[in-house]
Formats: C-alpha cells, structure tokens, sequence
C-alpha cells in the first residue's frame, strides 16, 4: 500500500483545480486533465485513512477521490448519492475525481461488477467514519453532546435547536486525520432520501452537445499525433521499410523500435495517410490455428491442469449410463468491439511521465508502463479520461503503451489513436469456451446427476498475463498484466441436485490475446448449464419454468423467475406441444435464470423469438428481464445496465465471432464483424426488484449471463431445434431446423 | 496547402489542408477543435462521425474537406449547448439516452435529420433511420424514446 505524507495544501490544490465541473454539464475534462497531472502528489492514499477518499473544502463542498473509474456506467452520480446520502448533503456539492494515480487510492480495476458493490461500498464507509469525526468536533465546538447533533444540508446541528456549524467551518483547510472504521454506523436504508433516487448523470448534458472531453479529445501543447503500423500476421517481424514511399506526405516521421513500427505527426490526417500508404516487409507468419478449427482445438491440449471446481456425491454412474443426456456447447472468441478505437497520450519526461488513459485500471497499469520506461513506479502517473465503452479489457491499455513508447522516443506528449482495423483485430479477445453436460433425472423427473466438463484457455484462469502489444513488439520486458476474469463460475445447475460434478481442462494455449469480457465466462456457462436443464425439462415432458421452480430453494430466485415469466405472460407447457411445424415463421418463448457468481445478483429472462424456417433468420421480439441487484443506488442506471447487458449479449448471441486464418484476424470492420442494429432491438419489459436492505451487488454484468440460453431455448420451443453453438447464424440455424 | 471555405455552426470558416482528400471529420476535430464528431471506423459503416452537410445527415469519415468546401455544416456543438440544447439533445438529456455517449453524436445528427424529413415518425421509422448508426452499450432502447420524445415535443 502506497502511503503519502499528508499535506493540506496538496488536496486542496488537487482539488481546488478541477471546480470546473457543474451539474449544468460542462465538466472541463481537458482543464481537469492538465490541472491533475500538475497536482504534486502529497494526498494520502492510504486506504486505512478517510483523508484517502475524501476532502471537504472551506466553502463546505466535498471532493471525492474515486479509484473506481465511471465506463459510461453511471458511477459518477452513484459514487455521489452513496457520499451524499451519508453526510447529509445535495449530490451537487460533491465533485468526484476518479481514476488518477496520483490523486485516488488504488481501490482496484473497475471490472467484475466491482464499482459499486466495493469502490462505492468504501467510498460510503469512508463517508460514515467521517459524519462521526464532523459530529465528534461539532461537539466540542458547539458544547452539546454527539447524541445531540445531526447532519443536515451540509451542517452539523443540535436537534431542536439553531446551534449548528457547517462542514467547511469544521473540516475545511485540514483534514479528517481519521482512520477507517469499518464499524462506523452506516444510515438505515428505510431512511435513504438520496440512494435510491434515480438522479440524472452528470456527464450526460456535455456528452449529448459536444462539449464532454473524451481521451480521443484530449490535447497538450506540442502533442504529435500517431498511428502504429501493425503487421500483416500475429508474430512476424519486421524485416525493413521505406521512408521514400511516404515522401509526398508532409510532416511525417517514422518511429521503429525493433518490431514496433508508427508514423508521428503533428498533423492527424497525415499520420492517418503515411501509416496507410508505408511500404513494409514483414515476416511470414502462421502461427494461429484459424477459428472455425477452434472447438475441436480447445479438447486436443496440451492442458496445464484439470481443476474439480465442485464435487458433491458422486458422479461416477454417468459415464456408461445408457440413460444419461448429454450435449455440448460452444461459445466463439469475441472481441469487445468498441465503437470508438482505443486511444491515449503520453507525455515522458526525464524523471516521470504522465499517461491519460480510458483504462479500468489506472493503478495497475502504473507497474507495466514504468518498467517500459525503467522508471520507479510512483514516478509513472495515470489519469483516467472517458473512452468509448470497453466492457473489459480493450485496447485502451495496449493504447497507453503505444503512446509511451512514442512519446519516449520523441521527448514529445503522443497520441495514438488505433484504427477500426487495430480493434477488432488486436484488441485481447474474449476466449472461446466449450463445455460438455451430461446428466441422469430420478423416476420423477428430477435431476439426480450432473457432470459439466469444461475446457479453458489457461490464460483466461483468473492468472494475471494479458501481454501488452508494444513492449512485445518492441522487446521490452514488462510485469505480469491484467487479471483476466473468473471464467469457470456458474457452471453448475442452480438447481437441487444431490450429485454434481464440475471440472475444467485448462488448456495450455489460447487461439489470440485473451483478456476480460463482460461477465467474464459467466455468458457462455449459463448458456450451456441453462440450456440443458431446458433439454432436461423437455425431456422430463415438464414445463421449463415449473421444472426450475420445484427443485430451486432460494425465495430471490424465485421471485425472479415467477417474474420474468409474468412479464412475458408464460403459459405453462411441454416442448413437445409447441412445436408448429408446418409455419413458415415459427414463434416460441423461453427463459433461463442464473445466480450470478453463485452469490451475486439474481436474474431470470425470458424471450419470445420468431424463426423464418426458409432463411434460419432470428428474430427476438420480446424480452422480459426481473433483476435482483441487492440496494439499488440509482435504478435508472441499474435499468440502464441491464438493457445493455440484454441488448449485447443478444448481439454476441445471434452474430459476433472474431474470424481469423492462420496468420491474422479477417474480421476487421462492421460489415465482417457485425453489432445488433436499431431494427433487430426487441421490445424490453425489465423488472427491477427492490431490496433495499441488502447489500449492493452491482449491475453491470449479471443481466447478460441468461441471455443467449433464454434465447436458445426459445428457437427451441419455437421450432424443436437445439442451438448450441454461438453465434446462432442464418446456417446453424438452418442446420438444427433440418436435424430437428 | 490549399484553403477551404466552409460555413460551420453558421459561421464562415477558413480550413487548410494539405490534402483535397482529408476527411472533413479531422478538419472539424483539429483544425476546429469541434470534437463531438467522433472517429469511429472511417468506412462510413457506424455513424459516429455523422454531421449535417446543408442540413441532411452524412459521414464526415468519408466526406473530403474538398466536397465539403462551399457547403453548411452542422456539428453536434451547433445545435444546442447544455445551457440551451437542441430539442433532441433536450429529450436524450430527459431519457439519459446514452451510455459511453460515443456512438450518441451520430445518433443525434441522425435524429436530427429523420425529423427535419419525418417529424412524426414512428418507433420503426426512428429504427430504421438509425439502422446504420451502431451502439455497442446497448443503449437503443432510450435513444428511440427519446427521438419519439423529441419529436412529441416534449424534449424539455
């Protein structure tokens, strides 16, 4: 943990510079920026201190310093009303600052569904420990007892009476000097006036007229702009290039760090152009294996280990049971395809260097970028700015190492921008997942036995080795890099099952770069463990959502479930009535269910589909969503989220895979690598249920794990097709109708 | 380096460009600093970079500052401000129609143009209008709210 000497000035100068921000929407991200990366460090960041998270200004305005770093998901208001609520005060006199090394303490990578459920849950407890110290003073300056006092619109105040003194008076130009205390009692929930309110977003009024400043839009004095020349194959290198084929395009330099080649300029356009237009020679290279031979890859190995991730009885009888079901199912490697390609400046000094960058995680990435420039760690500072929403690890960080990389070279502050090309071809890829179930039912139709066979690339086991692009390329060594995400969660049935066993293969490569991907792994097992309980239920001749509710225990899931099909307006029956063969646009509904992480959210879909049997063309038309997210801080934003989780995860379901030959991604722009559109968005109806006093879980992933299975499931009840394999083309589908 | 007149916002701009064949899209970032066009692709296929050129929507990605010379072009920064947006900007503000907000400038210059043609379209109308306008936040649900708000008129 990094500790600072604390000093009163240096918070108030960290965050006397940024009043830029107001609620009328003009948070002046460029000035923020500037003004942060000349902040001197002297913040505590100590987390065991409240001066870590917060500041409270003479004129009694709050600042919050964040680790946690809002992605287009609203923690900006959220991380507000949980402060607010806590002390007493309107979210307009809290600034938040976010992400930066120098300023934040290191509350970690905002993934997982994390900001909330832990960077906002310290935040308010930080917030807790300091209404105590305020009402702890106050008492000692007013005369009257703690038990006396409360806060209130930004005072502390005798109850009954006019004695009061503001949080400016009482904390302004010092600090808190107080340690955390976990204990530290936190408002009844039954009382919240500020969480719970769905406030509007503080970025959106500058976001919707022009004027917000993304790290696209960032500029310094004398910044070069920059485009790296990727090569044509993963692992060739670079044999030689001529500057003379760039001639006729002014102001451009070429910068080539062994096999890290970019054209710099000061202007963009040319940049752009040189990059496009060098002639270069590279390496053969074929080292990928392509992705259609992908799934028969992933059981070939070599693996690093089987892990048993959950053994309860015994499993032993499925394997020669004549009676046992069995199916296997395929999830394709995806990229994150964000819309705006990744972006970051760097500016490297002598003795430190400055990086903005739209990572989620700032303070992990300090390690990497120092040891490229063999500086100390503290000397490397991040400052986070919005990029275009990444839901996981894209190429913002590869970015920041570009830009660092070139920027060191130059002595220059370099932004680098990548191509549509460089993003969905080099960005870290979600990793494919094949997983194998099989499983016996009781006489009465009841699971008995469960197997879920799983194989993995090891790279994605949680194991923290997402390379970077540049030093790669450049032959720079560089630490351990990204935690990659808990991918082998919720593959066992959440359901009553005496006798369940699931193991993983982790397999000793992975087909590209994998990192994090929305829900990471949790897409792609609930679809295979939701699916087959739905072949289960089918084969039971029992109803799938009767079939769940029977043997499911827990009262949150199943008020989510029985939801869900209300809203979908379900009608009990068995596969086998539905199916109407004889239409030539087939309709059907279905649902899944999962409990997210096994501990998390709560969350049932269910979906109504059409078929067209001529073209295996899907269309959703209906999608009914009830979500148990624990507290909700801000429902719009919770609503926000799951719409999200459910519109995406339908894209990633019907269309996306990154195609790839021997040598390189083919999927490279919108029309090879497609996105849902505005015509094929199905009509939402979501349920937010309202649990006040339980924990928050956050809301920015659980929505998207029962998608696809809700969606198979209901081509299922449609058209007695089984679909398991991502994404569900107009051919697979075709292919299931005509085996069907 | 040749020099390109324009009128931008309503206001007539003087660009220089080395290039004919610049895209207007960097014209309007740099040379402007009217950075709520936003890179997306560079193809023409997301939309990110939508303007209005003499008031009908288009890619600035894959319009050169030579074909843009002589014409109006509207950006998202000339429509409204947040002290005094737009009606459409006023109705994504009302439904919080954005998640990133990358993919929003586009949208919002789309919006703009469907209802200039269209000003009482319906939920299909407003999707198939921003059919060629991507969103990877999964945020299209409030956008065609907000466009239907907008054109109720009851974007504030």
């Amino acid at each position: 943990m990094e500790t600072r000497l604390y000093t009163r000035r240096a918070v108030l100068k960290g965050g006397a510079l940024v009043v830029g921000f107001s609620f009328a929407g003009l948070p002046l991200a460029s000035a923020q920026g500037v003004a942060q990366a000349g902040a001197a460090p002297g913040r505590t960041l100590d987390q065991r201190q409240v001066d870590a998270f917060l500041a409270v200004r003479r004129n009694g305005s709050v600042i919050v310093y964040s680790g946690k770093v809002d992605l287009g998901t609203g923690h900006r208001i959220a991380m507000r009303q949980m402060v607010a609520e806590e002390l007493a005060i309107p979210v307009t006199r809290i600034e938040l600052i976010e992400g930066d090394t120098a300023l934040t303490p290191d509350q970690g990578s905002t993934a997982g569904s994390s900001g909330v459920t832990r960077g906002g849950v310290q935040l308010r407890q930080a917030a807790a420990t300091a209404r105590e110290a305020l009402i702890a003073r106050a008492s000692t300056h007013l005369g009257r007892p703690a038990a006396e006092l409360e806060l209130a619109d930004g005072y502390v105040r005798a109850t009954g009476g006019s004695a009061r003194i503001s949080l400016g008076e009482l904390v302004g130009d010092s600090a808190f000097d107080v340690p955390m205390n976990p204990k530290a009692r936190l408002k009844d929930p039954g009382t919240y006036t500020v969480v719970g309110q769905p406030l509007p977003r503080p970025d959106i009024p500058a976001k919707l007229t022009g004027r917000y400043v993304y790290v696209h839009d960032f500029k310094l004095p004398g910044m070069m702009h920059a485009r790296v020349v990727r090569p044509p194959a993963v692992a060739a290198q670079l044999l030689d290039y001529d500057a003379g084929s760039i001639a006729q395009i002014p102001g451009t330099q070429v910068v080539r760090i062994k096999d890290f080649l970019a054209i710099v300029s000061d202007d963009e356009w040319a940049a752009v152009r040189a990059a496009r237009e060098l002639k270069t020679r590279w390496s053969e290279a074929a080292t990928l294996i392509g992705h259609t031979a992908v799934r028969a890859w992933a059981r070939s190995g070599p693996f690093t280990n089987n892990e048993v991730l959950v053994n309860k009885g015994t499993t032993a009888a499925l394997a020669g049971s004549a009676h046992a079901l069995r199916a296997a199912y395929y999830w394709p490697v995806q990229s994150h395809a964000s819309i705006g390609p990744s972006c970051a400046v760097a500016d490297v000094q002598a003795d430190h260097a400055t990086i903005w960058s739209a990572s989620q995680g700032t303070h992990r990435y300090q390690s990497a970028y120092a040891q490229m420039l063999g500086l100390p760690r503290e000397k490397v500072h991040l400052i986070y700015l919005d990029g275009a929403g990444c839901y996981g690890m894209n190429g913002h960080d590869d970015a920041a190492a570009d830009a660092v990389l070139l920027s060191r070279a130059l002595k220059r502050p370099v932004r680098v921008q990548w191509t549509r090309e460089d993003e969905l071809g080099w960005d870290p890829k979600g990793p494919p997942q094949l997983l194998e179930i099989s499983a016996t039912l009781d006489a009465a139709g009841h699971i008995d036995a469960w197997e879920t066979e799983m194989w993995l690339p090891t790279a994605t086991a949680n194991l923290a080795h997402v390379p970077l692009l540049a030093p790669q390329a450049a032959g720079m060594p560089q630490p351990v890099g990204e935690s990659t995400g808990l991918i082998a969660q919720n593959g066992d049935p959440p359901y009553r099952a005496p006798n369940v066993k699931v193991h993983v293969h982790w397999i000793a490569q992975a087909p590209l770069r994998p990192s994090n991907i929305r829900a990471p792994g949790k897409v792609a097992n609930c679809f295979a463990v939701e699916s087959f309980v739905d072949e289960l239920a089918a084969h039971a001749g029992v109803d799938p959502l009767e079939f769940r509710l029977r043997d499911l225990a827990d009262p949150r899931g199943v008020e989510v479930l029985k939801k869900a099909a209300a809203l979908i307006g379900w009608q009990p029956r068995s596969a086998s009535e539905s199916r109407r063969a004889t239409q030539p646009v087939a309709t059907g509904r279905g649902l899944a269910y999962v409990h997210y992480k096994n501990n998390e959210n709560y969350v049932a879909i269910a979906m109504e589909v059409a078929v067209e049997r001529s073209s295996g063309k899907i269309s959703v038309k209906r999608v009914a969503c009830a979500h148990d997210c624990g507290l909700m801080i801000n429902p719009d934003n919770v609503r926000a989220q799951v719409e999200g989780c459910i519109l995406q995860t339908i894209s990633r379901t019907l269309y996306e895979e990154t195609e790839f030959d021997r040598s390189r991604v083919t999927s490279v722009d919108w029309s090879s690598y497609r996105l849902l559109r505005f015509p094929d968005v199905p009509q939402l109806d979501i349920a937010l249920i309202d649990r006040r006093h339980e924990p928050p879980l956050g809301a920015g992933e659980a929505a998207t794990a029962p998608v696809a299975a809700a969606l198979a499931n209901a081509v299922f009840d449609a058209t007695g097709a089984r679909l398991r394999e991502a994404p569900f083309t107009h051919e697979r589908v075709r292919a299931a109708l005509a085996q069907a | 380096m040749a020099s390109y007149r324009l009128i931008v916002n309503g206001e007539p701009r003087s660009i220089e460009a080395w290039d004919p064949a610049q895209p207007l899209l960097y014209a309007l970032r740099n040379a402007l600093g009217l950075h709520g066009v936003k890179f997306g692709c560079g193809l023409g296929q997301c939309g990110a970079c939508t303007v209005l050129i003499d008031g009908a929507p288009a890619r600035s990605c894959t319009t050169t500052i030579a074909q843009a010379a002589g014409k109006s072009v509207t950006t998202l920064e000339g429509l409204g401000s947040p002290e005094r947006p737009h009606p459409v900007q006023a109705a994504f503000i009302a439904e919080q129609a954005a998640q990133c907000g990358y993919c929003t400038n586009g949208i919002v210059m789309t919006a703009v143009g469907l209802l200039a043609r269209t000003p009482h379209p319906t939920a299909e109308q407003v999707k198939t209008a921003l059919a060629g306008n991507l969103c990877r936040c999964g945020s299209h649900d409030r956008v065609v709210r907000a466009v239907l708000r907008a054109a109720a008129g009851a974007g504030s």
